[in-house]
């Protein structure tokens, strides 16, 4: 089944996904998407009514631990030294108002 | 026969400081053709590495923690694993520097048991892929013909536990990327079920299907690995907890713990081994032949089939009615995860940062840009996509569906059978640049997706060789929680087969 996906539908997702595209990307994606949801498609051919969703293939509930404080092997310094720009101890990052 | 050709359980009586040696002497003269490593041990003593602390100096341990088996012995770690001071780049430019600074619990539990960590392996980018293709830092081919792919995404784990540069890895598995590479290269890739062993420090693609599980060259091998890296685990809240070790006798089980399904979880996985299999039943989903199967694939499995019931196995078709649409469902559920879990590389934290961005906003947009490959980007621009306002019940919520009528398929199976018997992949190894459009490559997981919507425990073992010499592994499904059951069913097949010709096939590289 062959699906359509325009180049604004393309664009609106790479700005709700954070994601910058070149022209050539957009026409792209345009015929993968709509490639791949073309095939995603056939999932319409299954019955559903009254099938729970399952959001794992185990179902059980989740073990919660104490919530105590736990030393990890590495330093604040380590981490913090694994951010692109850093100084004096901070994280820093470009500015976020004009 | 060379230390490199050997199982973990042969190096046992083996002086470590040699089989050290050996491994990276083989590093080295396989590398340059393989590429199987993204950072490894040689490459870190030669100062090439981008390491903090090259730990080129191995304690190794041949009596002083000689209570494991994986004690002094060699392990590859797939490059979507955190390694404490091991450059950890999921092969995938954005993470090119990143050094993490602990280590994932599989690791951590692999070097409290003394194993020696002498590298990363290679995979596709963010294990996005069923080839090693995507991989940013080039492909890695298979060992038994350099023209082909060595599969995904653990591609790298499988081509080097086939060519002797290690003598077992530790892989992920999300839809088969476990499983199909070592289907490919002719080694043992086992799938734990889900939640068996902790995804803690993995870097996450799809947080419902994740499984880490370990790449071996024999059964006996791959139990002795599980060993030591499965159980619960503080830091993954969906790990399994073992009532047996964690409780002692008489203590009240919490009621929310003491379900049948809780009460299966069994953590010996060496107990069953050897045990006798007559009388098994051995399920054949029936809609796994229409599904691009190759015929050097089915006659191979067709002999499988033989050999099992020669063993007094017995052989009963069944049906798993959703099974074309589990592919389908995957690739929605995936990608939303997938999506979800890549939101995390904005360049502030860790990572590649975009430069010259004017402001924190245009710095996302700029980093993701350059920072992701295309595959990264199509999963997160489909998973954007079934998850947006407007879609989210028409695809996720639908897939959601028939995820569970998937599983449900599956428990129906097994009451009418002990294990599911299938090959593992469509195709033998295809060749390098052969699958060009996302979609046929999506189907080269035909036959492992299924089992991972459902959370099930799978292995895939050799099982021969088409005629041109490339090896065709099957693989065993068993109920959840029962991975020493499929165990037992590899290791009986390793042993009734381990006298035919093509086991005496070995990779020339």
């Amino acid at each position: 089944m062959q699906k359509k996906i325009s180049k604004e539908e393309v664009e609106y997702l790479a700005k709700l996904a954070r994601v910058g595209l070149t022209e050539d990307e957009i026409g792209k994606y345009q015929k993968d998407l709509a490639d791949i949801l073309g095939y995603v498609e056939k999932l319409n051919e299954v019955d559903t009514d009254n099938v729970e969703p399952m959001a794992a293939g185990i179902e059980k509930r989740n073990e919660m631990r104490e919530d105590k404080i736990e030393k990890i092997e590495g330093t604040p310094a380590e981490l913090i030294s694994e951010a692109p720009k850093h100084e004096d101890g901070f994280i820093k990052v470009k500015s976020i108002f004009d | 026969m060379e230390l490199t050709n050997r199982t973990i359980k042969e190096l046992q009586k083996e002086d470590k400081a040699e089989v050290l040696s050996a491994c990276l002497n083989r590093i080295r003269e396989v590398e340059p053709k393989l590429h199987a490593f993204v950072t490894h041990a040689p490459l870190q003593s030669a100062g090439q590495a981008h390491d903090k602390n090259p730990n080129t100096q191995y304690a190794i341990h041949n009596t002083a923690k000689g209570q494991s088996p994986l004690a002094g012995i060699p392990v590859g770690i797939k490059d979507v694993i955190c390694t404490r001071n091991m450059r950890t780049t999921a092969s995938a430019k954005m993470l090119d520097s990143f050094i993490p600074p602990y280590d994932a619990t599989v690791v951590k539990k692999l070097k409290e048991a003394g194993a020696i960590v002498v590298g990363k392996n290679n995979c596709d980018a963010w294990a996005h892929g069923s080839s090693t293709e995507n991989s940013d830092y080039g492909v890695t081919p298979n060992p038994w013909d350099l023209a082909r792919v060595s599969g995904g995404s653990s591609g790298g784990s499988a081509a080097a536990v086939a060519a002797g540069e290690i003598p077992y890895s530790i892989g992920t598995d999300t839809g088969g990327s476990i499983r199909q590479p070592a289907a490919f290269c002719g080694v043992v890739g086992l799938k734990p079920t889900y939640g068996r062993v902790s995804r803690y420090g993995l870097i996450a693609m799809g947080s419902s299907l994740d499984c880490p599980g370990p790449i071996t060259k024999t059964v006996e091998d791959a139990v002795m690995v599980m060993n030591v890296i499965a159980g619960p685990d503080e830091r993954d809240a969906t790990t399994l907890k073992n009532l047996y070790v964690s409780h002692t006798p008489g203590e009240k089980i919490p009621p929310h713990l003491e379900s049948e399904e809780m009460k299966r979880i069994n953590f010996e996985f060496t107990k069953d081994l050897n045990k006798d299999i007559k009388g098994l039943k051995i399920g054949v989903p029936k809609e796994y032949f229409g599904l691009g199967l190759f015929d050097e694939v089915g006659e191979v499995f067709k002999q499988s089939l033989l050999t099992f019931e020669k063993m007094g196995a017995e052989v009963i078709e069944i049906s798993l009615p959703h099974t074309e649409y589990a592919l389908a469902a995957y690739y929605v559920i995936m990608t939303a995860e997938t999506s979800s879990n890549l939101g995390r590389y904005d360049g502030v934290k860790y990572g590649f940062s975009a430069k010259d961005s004017k402001d924190l906003i245009d710095s996302y947009f700029k980093t993701r840009d350059e920072g992701f490959g295309d595959e990264a980007k199509r999963r997160i621009m489909l998973g954007t996509y079934v998850l947006s306002s407007g879609y989210y019940d028409a695809y996720y919520l639908k897939a959601a569906k028939v995820r569970r009528l998937v599983y449900e398929d599956f428990l129906k199976a097994y009451e009418k059978v002990d294990v599911i018997l299938t090959p593992t992949a469509p195709t033998p190894a295809f060749k390098i640049g052969e699958k060009a459009d996302p979609v046929s490559m999506y189907l080269a997981d035909v036959f492992t997706v299924p089992v991972s919507l459902a959370g099930l425990p799978a292995i895939s073992i050799p099982a021969g060789f088409s005629p041109d010499k490339l090896p065709i592994g099957v693989q065993i499904i068993g109920p959840h929680f029962e991975e020493a059951k499929i165990l037992n069913v590899a290791h009986k097949f390793e042993k009734e087969t381990a006298g035919e010709e093509w086991r005496k096939f070995k990779p020339v590289i």
